[in-house]
């Protein structure tokens, strides 16, 4: 399959990342590369087989729904890049 | 004595019997950084003073016979992406190169509070564990100790190279398509991937969550076990991990492996695979029959399907995994944003590097609508022929048997133009994390250049005591570390 430049655009727009010019066209050249090598899994003998999802068959691990309270506030905080009182700060959206 | 030359159990053994103390154990280390880091590179954080004050400590409530861990006072390693509480765990990324933790995970938990080691730094690593050579992190290349022109492999490289320079004396690692195994084999070091679910995630910065785990990376194979029965068990806070019974690993340590049924896949034998890695695998298996073992050779071909379906699921798992990092509550933030978009879509492009976006795109590519059913689905098929491939092998084999790695370490800078091709390094051990099966790398020869070759022994789910048996069994008799030492050669000077 072949990407376009617009694939290109609109996956990173998906991704919230945004690619300078001089990126697109490597990203592009690299994406096509690891895509037609990995385009081998299409030849893969797997018609009859279901998907696997995780590598273990813990599925539906259950616990009460309890409350834990993490009391150190400041720890939490203190890796916010801007804050105001105790709360994360953002520029206005509305 | 060369303290730092020493293997833990043999550490241990010194200071019960009184012939060295916490702090002569950290106050070699501590000069062995100073002396090598300069060269080496290893660490992201080094904590060299904090390590002699709490020898201190630790050696005080030792002698109040206070009861601290079995290993307590045994310095150690921690790869840059498992969080520890009031230091920076930065995962080799510009996105986090302030970020603190508020908590301890619990595998650092264990051996930091409840064993009570002494912490010597946070290692370098390919950035979010992405890459297979080290040379991803934002903020330095680690050089590999045989030869500081090459690289150290990835992702653990910084815990790998540390081990291997004797800069710690073990170190934890984590591996998602082999980044403690590879790096292992390029260093001439031990590095063990436990079964998926027997080890702890919390607390570990997720990458690919359906196959990351957290392991030893060690001098020999005793401390392997040591460090994992240490490590292992089960954590409610990581609903992945699996309640079974803890053991104590070191006592599968029998140096017997007679009438074990090795199995060895052709496939990772053929194309691809260098001629001296080859010849020097040939010798191991002649020895594991000298030993006692019966060795067939048998088929697994899925070494391609599973390359290609591990960077379709680990990209796909990583592009939702790093839709956390937006610059609001911790990490990055761009300057001069005027909405909280331009937040995100900034912070995120100038906090992530080259690798991590090219992994983004590519998950998010692979999950997009149209593309989903051709490669994220087929990938997950693929998984299932992968994991049955394996257990079919397995049933029939007590271990299979293949190199670590196709190559010896490279050149620093030759493959970051061609991800691609650093891709391919992969290609011995990602189908292990694809399966969720245990498997260990060690040096077993060295290349005409004398850098390492590893042998990687993969076992059945859950059991790690047939391959640390395995691999110690060979390590006992034939002695790799007597034999070869990285030189530090390849300098700039």
């Amino acid at each position: 399959m072949k990407v376009t430049r617009e694939e290109l655009l609109h996956i990173a727009k998906l991704a919230d990342l945004k690619l300078e010019e001089e990126e697109i066209d490597k990203y592009l050249l690299n994406l096509q590369d690891i895509l037609n090598f990995a385009n081998i899994v299409n030849k893969a003998p797997v018609e009859e087989l279901k998907e696997t999802i995780g590598s273990n068959d813990n599925y539906n691990v259950f616990r009460k729904d309890e409350i834990v309270e993490f009391e150190d506030e400041e720890a939490l905080l203190q890796n916010a890049p801007e804050k105001e009182q105790n709360m994360f700060k953002i520029p206005k959206v509305i | 004595m060369n303290i730092t030359e020493l293997t833990v159990h043999e550490l241990k053994e010194k200071l019960d019997k009184k012939e060295l103390t916490v702090s002569e154990i950290t106050k070699a280390y501590v000069d062995r950084i100073n002396e090598k880091e300069k060269d080496v590179n290893a660490f992201v954080t080094t904590l060299t003073d904090e390590a002699l004050e709490k020898a201190k400590q630790i050696e005080e409530k030792l002698s109040h016979n206070e009861n601290l861990g079995e290993y307590a006072g045994i310095p150690i390693g921690i790869k840059d992406n498992m969080c520890t509480k009031g230091i920076k765990t930065t995962c080799a990324s510009r996105m986090l190169e302030n970020f603190i933790s508020p908590y301890d995970g619990t595998v650092v938990n264990k051996v930091i509070n409840e064993q009570n080691m002494i912490d010597l730094g946070k290692l370098n690593m390919d950035e979010f564990a992405m890459g297979s050579s080290t040379e991803t992190s934002y903020f330095k290349k680690t050089k590999n100790p045989w030869d500081l022109s090459k690289v150290p492999g990835g992702s653990s490289g910084g815990s790998a190279a540390a081990v291997s320079a004797n800069m710690v004396p073990w170190a934890l690692g984590s591996d998602t398509g082999g980044s403690i195994r590879q790096p292992a084999s390029l260093c001439g070091v031990v590095g063990l991937k436990p079964t998926y679910g027997l080890v702890s995630r919390y607390g570990l910065v997720a990458f690919a969550s359906s196959l990351d785990q957290i392991g030893p990376i060690t001098k020999d194979v005793e401390d392997s076990a040591i460090l994992l029965s240490i490590i292992a068990g089960h954590d409610e806070k990581d609903s992945t991990s699996m309640n079974i019974p803890k053991k104590d690993y070191t006592k599968s340590l029998k140096n017997d492996i007679k009438g074990l049924k090795i199995g060895v896949p052709k496939e990772f034998f053929g194309e691809g695979i260098n001629e001296e890695v080859k010849t020097s695998l040939n010798t191991a298996i002649e020895k594991y029959k000298e030993l006692g073992a019966v060795v067939e050779e048998t088929s697994l071909n899925i070494a391609e399907y599973a390359l290609a379906a591990y960077y379709i699921i680990a990209c796909a798992e990583a592009s939702s995994n790093l839709g956390r990092f937006d610059g609001i509550r911790y990490g990055y933030r761009a300057k001069n944003c005027e909405t909280l978009k331009d937040i995100f879509v900034n912070s995120r492009s100038e906090g992530f590097g080259a690798e991590v976006k090219r992994r983004i795109i590519l998950g998010t590519y692979v999950l997009s609508s149209g593309y989903y059913d051709a490669y994220y689905k087929k990938a997950q098929k693929v998984r299932t022929l992968v994991k049955n491939e394996f257990a079919k092998n397995l049933e029939k084999y007590d271990v299979l048997l293949t190199p670590t790695s196709p190559i010896t370490a490279f050149k620093i800078g030759e493959k970051t133009e061609n991800p691609l091709e650093m891709y391919l390094s992969d290609i011995c051990t990602v189908s292990i994390n694809i399966a969720g099966v245990p498997a260990i790398s060690i040096p077993c020869g060295v290349d005409k250049e004398g850098m390492p070759i590893g042998m990687q022994l993969i076992g059945k789910h859950f059991d790690e005591e047939t391959i640390l048996n395995t691999a110690y069994t060979y390590e006992k008799n034939t002695n790799f570390r007597e034999k070869y030492k990285p030189t530090f050669k390849g300098g700039a000077n």
